[in-house]
């Protein structure tokens, strides 16, 4: 089966930044002025790539530009991308919630989206009642819905409550009862957008239980917007990479999320340094260059939760005879306070040096930590146990998961480490 | 290829033509209708201690004011007609018209949150409020029937007439209108919110330029041309001339009226299906 369900063409969407008021009406009338010479709107050109990190020099931004791609049916394409390129849009464009400023979308099937379940419950209405009213609104027939009431009802566990209004609903239940519907709508296409946030373990392994239901088993396709990468490359085929509005890549899954990984953008939290005499140190010893690498001694900014990590330190000795040591302290993204190492075992740990250039390497283990970001400080101490110099959250270490070691979970796994214990089960008694 | 790209069944565009109405789409969408018009409904006074009764008391105690404050102390002509008839026959109609327009104004903004997630045929919810607001004129009506009833039988100086079958093309034309300008301001305030506040008091002043509180008979010649040209005058007069009998049935008032509506209705179409595509951008 290689139908194409759904083909993007030169999709862009710009959008205007600042704020609406004063010079709209002015915009808007040049615009108008223009259409009825019939020349090009004028606004419509001025617009760059869409870099968040660097200030505009237009009013207008293109979230999208350019944008083609196919998926087929059956396919789950995971849609891939840092926070702000483009991801939302391109599913705002699809779900018909707004329109694209140029191309277009050509889609065979219904589509529905989960952005964001639960839209148009009224605090209100009893769970019931609300079932009926976001059915209808996400697209079902009053029939339709009878006819699964009973299953949707199920799928959520809310029947106790079913009908309470839904303001006395804890957000858990809520969420439930929305997914349940959202669930059962039966689209040809679904989208879904990071709703495996919410709900806990039990039922977000429903919910993914469901989604590839939809899509191995009804041959329906289904487009998934996550930053989880576990969960990407889990249940998607295919995946597309979106940068800064543009299409980076597009192709198989994981060929897709090693890219996404590999992808280095911001080198400085992993690299650092000095030219001659400006390193941190004193006349005696002088950093160079602080880094943190792979196995094979490449820069990275993310690394798998099974890789290990070197770092590398690198020093200049200006007077022989000096005895130092260091220490790596590691800290979680709330500032907590992991753990720290001094380089007791190294060999040259207090050992008198020659003059010259050194390196000192540091290996973290794999399968030590959890997923998530991680700041590393560095400090270098004399055999006095005094502080030559501190390094504060230099560098920082960012982890993914890539799915293996997980089972049939795909949810938020808690925890700053996560090592794999060992687990043995044997029969002890008849 | 080329055979493939028959058979789309949707097709997303930048724009489309200003008359692209997807009216099939609406069609299929009615059961949603019916849940708003459902929701609006049950909604609205849950958690009251009167709930319906509300419907009820609204219209009855702003036609008791309007008979003391107009009627009583201002002491200004009902062509005969029980005050309290006479202001309720008007306010119920204005009623519909205002709620109608005041409601369906805001249709963007009030739903920016589930429009900006969902996507469903928009003009579903301006229907759903003509819908709603029909059903509450009907609860309305009602209570207004009763009190013509206990009228008649007390002999009052009313005679309800054939002209009552024009009744529903004036609720028709009150909708039209309602929904009209509604969907115009509701259109341009999503840009210019402006609008918002003049919509607020600018249908309050409107019901003074209308005979809601006076008959046009009794007005003076030279003013009356500025009343008339108030598309809601002809309505409320033709309604009350239809149910009680009083004052004039205009024909010319009541052409004016239909061609205002059209127009209205068509200009608030277009604004309405041109906005819908791109508002959540400007909302």
């Amino acid at each position: 089966m290689s139908n194409t369900v759904i083909r993007v063409e030169n999709l862009s969407k710009q959008y205007r930044l600042g704020e609406l008021g004063t010079g709209t009406i002015s915009h808007d009338l040049n615009r108008w002025w223009n259409k009825v010479r019939g020349k090009e709107d004028p606004y419509l050109k001025i617009g760059e790539v869409n870099d968040r990190t660097t200030k505009a020099t237009s009013e207008y931004a293109w979230a999208l530009q350019d944008i083609n791609f196919e998926v087929k049916q059956g396919e789950v394409l995971g849609i891939i991308g840092k926070n702000g390129a483009g991801k939302s849009t391109l599913l705002k464009l699809l779900s018909r919630v707004t329109a694209p400023t140029t191309g277009t979308i050509k889609a065979k099937g219904r589509i529905a989206s989960l952005l964001e379940v639960g839209t148009g419950f009224h605090e209100e209405l009893t769970g019931r009642e609300n079932v009926f009213l976001n059915g209808a609104i996400m697209g079902m027939s009053k029939a339709e819905i009878r006819s699964k009431f009973d299953e949707i009802v199920a799928f959520s566990g809310t029947e106790r409550y079913i009908d309470t209004p839904v303001k006395r609903y804890s957000s858990g239940m809520r969420v439930r009862l929305a997914f349940a519907v959202a669930a059962h709508l039966e689209p040809e296409i679904l989208i879904v957008d990071e709703v495996l946030a919410v709900g806990d373990a039990e039922f977000q392994k429903k919910a993914i239980g469901k989604m590839q239901d939809v899509s191995r088993g009804d041959g329906r396709t289904v487009l998934f917007v996550s930053h989880n990468m576990a969960a990407v490359q889990a249940l998607c085929t295919n995946g597309l990479i979106l940068k800064n509005g543009t299409v980076d890549n597009f192709g198989e899954i994981n060929k897709m999320i090693n890219h996404y990984i590999d992808d280095n953008g911001n080198v400085d939290k992993t690299f650092k340094e000095w030219q001659q005499g400006s390193g941190p140190g004193n006349s005696q010893i002088e950093l160079t260059s602080v880094s943190i690498v792979d196995e094979n001694f490449q820069r990275k900014e993310q690394f798998y939760l099974d890789e290990k990590i070197f770092i590398s330190i690198k020093f200049r000795i200006n007077e022989p005879g000096l005895k130092i040591n260091f220490s790596l302290s590691l800290y979680g993204k709330g500032e907590e306070y992991i753990l720290s190492s001094p380089s007791i075992n190294d060999p040259l740990y207090r050992v008198p040096l020659d003059r010259g250039i050194y390196e000192a390497i540091c290996i973290i283990p794999s399968s030590l930590f959890n997923e998530g970001t991680f700041y590393l400080s560095i400090l270098l101490v004399n055999n006095q146990n005094r502080i030559i110099t501190q390094l504060d959250k230099i560098l920082s270490i960012t982890y993914i998961d890539d799915g293996k070691n997980r089972g049939n979970y795909f949810g938020h796994w808690s925890g700053l480490i996560r090592p794999n214990l060992c687990w043995n089960t044997k029969k002890i008694n008849f | 290829m080329k055979e493939q790209d028959e058979d789309w069944t949707m097709v997303i565009k930048p724009s489309s033509g200003l008359f692209d109405l997807q009216l099939k789409e609406v069609w299929r969408y009615r059961d949603l209708l019916q849940m708003f018009v459902r929701r609006d409904f049950v909604a609205v006074y849950k958690q009251t201690i009167l709930g319906p009764i509300w419907f009820f008391l609204q219209p009855l105690f702003t036609t008791i004011t309007f008979t003391i404050v107009f009627g009583k102390i201002a002491g200004m002509s009902t062509n005969g007609v029980p005050p309290l008839l006479f202001y309720m026959a008007g306010i119920v109609g204005w009623n519909y018209f205002a709620e109608c327009l005041n409601t369906t104004s805001t249709t963007f903004i009030q739903n920016a949150n589930i429009f900006g997630k969902v996507y469903f045929p928009r003009l579903i919810m301006p229907l759903s409020i003509i819908v709603s607001n029909l059903l509450k004129f009907g609860v309305q009506l009602i209570l207004f029937l009763v009190l013509l009833g206990y009228y008649i039988i007390r002999g009052a100086d009313v005679q309800p007439n054939i002209y009552l079958l024009l009744v529903p093309f004036l609720v028709l034309l009150m909708a039209g209108l309602g929904l009209g300008f509604g969907m115009l301001i509701s259109a341009m305030t999503t840009k210019y919110r402006d609008l918002k506040f003049l919509v607020g008091f600018g249908v309050q002043l409107a019901m003074y330029a209308s005979p809601v509180i006076y008959p046009l008979s009794t007005l003076p010649e030279k003013y009356k041309i500025y009343i008339a040209a108030n598309p809601m005058s002809g309505i409320i007069e033709a309604f009350r001339f239809a149910f009680l009998g009083s004052g004039t049935l205009n024909w010319n008032y009541l052409i004016y009226s239909t061609l205002f509506t059209l127009v209205i209705f068509i200009l608030g179409v277009i604004t309405f299906n041109k906005v819908e595509k791109s508002f959540m951008d400007t909302v």
